[in-house]
């Protein structure tokens, strides 16, 4: 109930497209958007948490990854790791 | 003999200090020379000897292994899920998500991970981080950096022998020249070229007819090769339809392909209406339908086609400038121009060195022929207008790059110097009003910015060692694409204060042109005031002229033979004379001298006519 209401809140923000969680392994748990394309950002952008988060901790192993953003043309993803799941958010900053 | 030297310690004195002394020099060995074998030696003489004063160079050789790469995908198929679900059953990926759902540790996550997420968001709405703060300062910055160009790829036919014997491609080992290069109009990623070989007469038997379609992506293996029955001259996309393509073959035909149904044509013409030379020229036309062309060739003709019916040309045209319409009289046409602005107007460049303009929708044939530019001495070997200017054009042709406007018929406004070696293509700039391209025969590409320099080329390029054969620029003006005489492609990236439109250029470019023509104008009103002032002279010395009866060449020749034995008989006599008086009075001397002087003076007939009036005198003296 609560979670409802966090991922109805966030998605309501101005801009926002997408909203995506997953699991530790890969697997979406919760999604506004097509499978496909789920599955496809899903895959992804965990192998590149995992790799961004693994060079953070390389560097100094004290520090951890607290937040991935990367900013495209198009519009910017944003990465919020946690230990076991992933929240995904696709916003088009506004311009 | 063994030159041996003992040297004895004891032991119980190892290790003890030493001392030094000093003793005078002691001979240990004498080895006296022995004269006997002083017979085993040569003396040598002279003794070669040298001396370099140079640093020690050796030559290494390092070449890395080419490596052919080949794009292959991976298909993915939806993993992760724990062994017992399958991912294609909807309900049980439903049932497992729910499950995880009502995981405490998920909410407690979500949450917190909600607010980290909110707070970015919100971030991101409120202000725009990357903004462009002083956007519009950048573009006064001047480009002050050198102007360059920057080979990016380079696409060749050098299959390896490897593959030769493996994949068994047509190897292509005789070269052929890239003869006409093509843009793909959309993407502009890819580059159809035709190669053909232009040499008169000189088909190898083996030598392939194919010509391909390159992506720029992988430039080790054509994406589709094309396959006519005769070489391809002359290959253009359509600019509307990006999968049709039309192609002018050596042997006068025309075919035009559908990429989407692979290498061999849809259609060809037939050969008996097709032209009788290689189809140098073929360019799309503006139409409703979108499958008009038109091509031109050396046999004199300009033909008009619908590629859906290549059985026989829609409209023919004769290039005969002395507008009867007679192939005899025609001149062959190298290169053909249309502008898709001016439907109805196009030009053509002859193998004579005139530029000729026509018009399509004249009434009568002799009529579409408009007027006549000449002015190169070879022939046209491009033509190209400018894309913002369109009453003014380039022609490139045996030495020299000329700019020509359409109004002044007599020659050129603007020309480059004349080359040491010959222009083989040229175009224009699709970005900047004032710069054009041209390759030469030696090699090099040359990129001139006529609004800054007109004496030089702004850069030149040495490309390759062999000569350049066609030239084309990208739609975007930073890339051009070069074929060679042996079949290579080199893309070169032209660095961006070539390909930048500047501040007023238009403007200045504009006004340069203007200029230029009202220069040529002013020239062409002069010269005509001065042929007519002539011919009104030489009507009013009309009779004068009549009277010279009009010799023939044998006439002159007994003219110029007897004034000849005139002259040496001349002189004969004068000899004589000489001779006679030097038996004579004690003046003889003097004659003498004089008679070596004239006669050393000789040769000249100038002298002839004085020294004969000495010589009266001479005599009259003499007499007196």
């Amino acid at each position: 109930a609560e979670v409802e209401e966090t991922l109805k809140r966030i998605q309501a923000h101005k801009g926002v497209i997408a909203t995506i969680v997953i699991n530790a392994e890969g697997i979406p748990i919760r999604t506004t958007l097509d499978n496909s394309t789920t599955v496809q950002y899903a895959g992804l952008l965990h192998q590149l948490t995992m790799k961004a988060r693994s060079t953070v901790r390389d560097i100094d192993p004290q520090n951890d990854l607290t937040f991935l953003r990367i900013r495209s043309k198009k519009h910017e993803i944003m990465v919020a790791p946690d230990k076991e799941y992933l929240l995904i958010v696709i916003q088009n900053p506004c311009e | 003999m063994e030159i041996i030297y003992v040297y004895t310690r004891k032991r119980s004195e190892f290790g003890r200090p030493c001392s030094f002394s000093d003793r005078p020099a002691k001979v240990s060995v004498d080895i006296p020379p022995d004269p006997s074998m002083a017979s085993g030696f040569v003396l040598r003489n002279p003794v070669d000897s040298y001396v370099q004063h140079a640093s020690d160079m050796s030559e290494h050789e390092v070449n890395t292994e080419r490596v052919e790469v080949e794009s292959r995908g991976v298909n993915h198929v939806e993993g992760g899920w724990p062994k017992d679900i399958n991912p294609q059953e909807v309900e049980q990926t439903i049932r497992f998500r729910k499950k995880a759902e009502k995981d405490e540790n998920y909410i407690n996550t979500i949450t917190h991970l909600g607010t980290l997420m909110e707070h970015c968001v919100k971030q991101n709405n409120a202000i725009n981080i990357y903004e462009e703060y002083f956007g519009e300062e950048e573009m006064a910055e001047v480009e002050d950096e050198p102007p360059s160009a920057k080979t990016i790829n380079v696409i060749s036919k050098l299959t390896s022998f490897f593959d030769i014997l493996l994949s068994k491609r047509d190897p292509n080992v005789t070269k052929r020249t890239a003869t006409h290069l093509s843009w793909h109009p959309d993407t502009c990623k890819k580059l159809a070229v035709a190669y053909s070989s232009l040499e008169f007469q000189q088909n190898i038997k083996d030598m392939s007819f194919d010509s391909y379609i390159w992506d720029l992506e992988n430039p080790n293996k054509p994406e589709l090769v094309l396959k006519p029955s005769s070489p391809l001259v002359s290959l253009e996309y359509n600019p509307k339809d990006s999968h049709i393509l039309v192609g002018g073959c050596y042997n006068g035909q025309m075919a035009y392909w559908d990429t989407r149904k692979g290498g061999l044509p849809v259609e060809v013409s037939t050969v008996e209406v097709s032209h009788r030379d290689p189809v140098y020229g073929a360019i799309w036309l503006q139409s409703k339908t979108g499958t008009e062309c038109f091509s031109a060739s050396t046999d004199g003709q300009v033909l008009w086609w619908d590629i859906r019916k290549l059985s026989e040309p829609t409209e023919t045209l004769v290039l005969d400038i002395t507008r009867q319409g007679l192939l005899e009289n025609a001149l062959g046409a190298v290169t053909l121009e249309f502008e898709p602005t001016m439907p109805t107007k196009f030009m053509v460049g002859t193998e004579q060195g005139i530029v000729i303009a026509c018009n399509r929708k004249a009434k009568t044939p002799p009529e579409k022929i408009t007027s006549t530019y000449s002015g190169h001495h070879g022939p046209v070997y491009a033509l190209a207008r400018n894309p913002f200017y369109p009453k003014i054009f380039l022609t490139v042709g045996d030495w020299t790059a000329r700019i020509w406007s359409e109004e002044t018929k007599e020659s050129s406004i603007m020309w480059t110097k004349y080359h040491l070696s010959y222009l083989t293509d040229g175009c224009w700039s699709t970005v900047r009003p004032a710069v054009f391209f041209t390759t030469r025969s030696d090699g090099t590409l040359d990129v001139w910015d006529f609004l800054f320099k007109q004496n030089d080329p702004s850069l030149s390029l040495k490309v390759c060692d062999e000569p350049l054969s066609s030239l084309r620029l990208q739609d975007s003006g930073c890339v051009v694409g070069c074929g060679s005489k042996l079949g290579t492609i080199t893309l070169l990236e032209i660095s961006s204060g070539l390909c930048t439109l500047q501040r007023n250029e238009k403007t200045l470019a504009n006004a340069m042109f203007e200029r230029e023509t009202k220069r040529e104008k002013i020239l062409e009103a002069r010269h005509r005031e001065m042929r007519l002032k002539e011919r009104a002279r030489s009507e009013g010395q009309g009779t004068e002229v009549e009277e010279m009866p009009v010799e023939s060449p044998h006439e002159v020749l007994d003219r110029a033979r007897r004034e000849f034995f005139k002259v040496i008989e001349a002189e004969l006599q004068r000899r004589a004379q000489a001779e006679t008086q030097e038996h004579g009075s004690a003046s003889a001397f003097q004659l003498k001298d004089r008679a070596g002087e004239e006669a050393a003076a000789q040769g000249e007939e100038s002298q002839l006519p004085k020294d004969k009036e000495e010589e009266e005198e001479e005599e009259e003296k003499d007499a007196a």
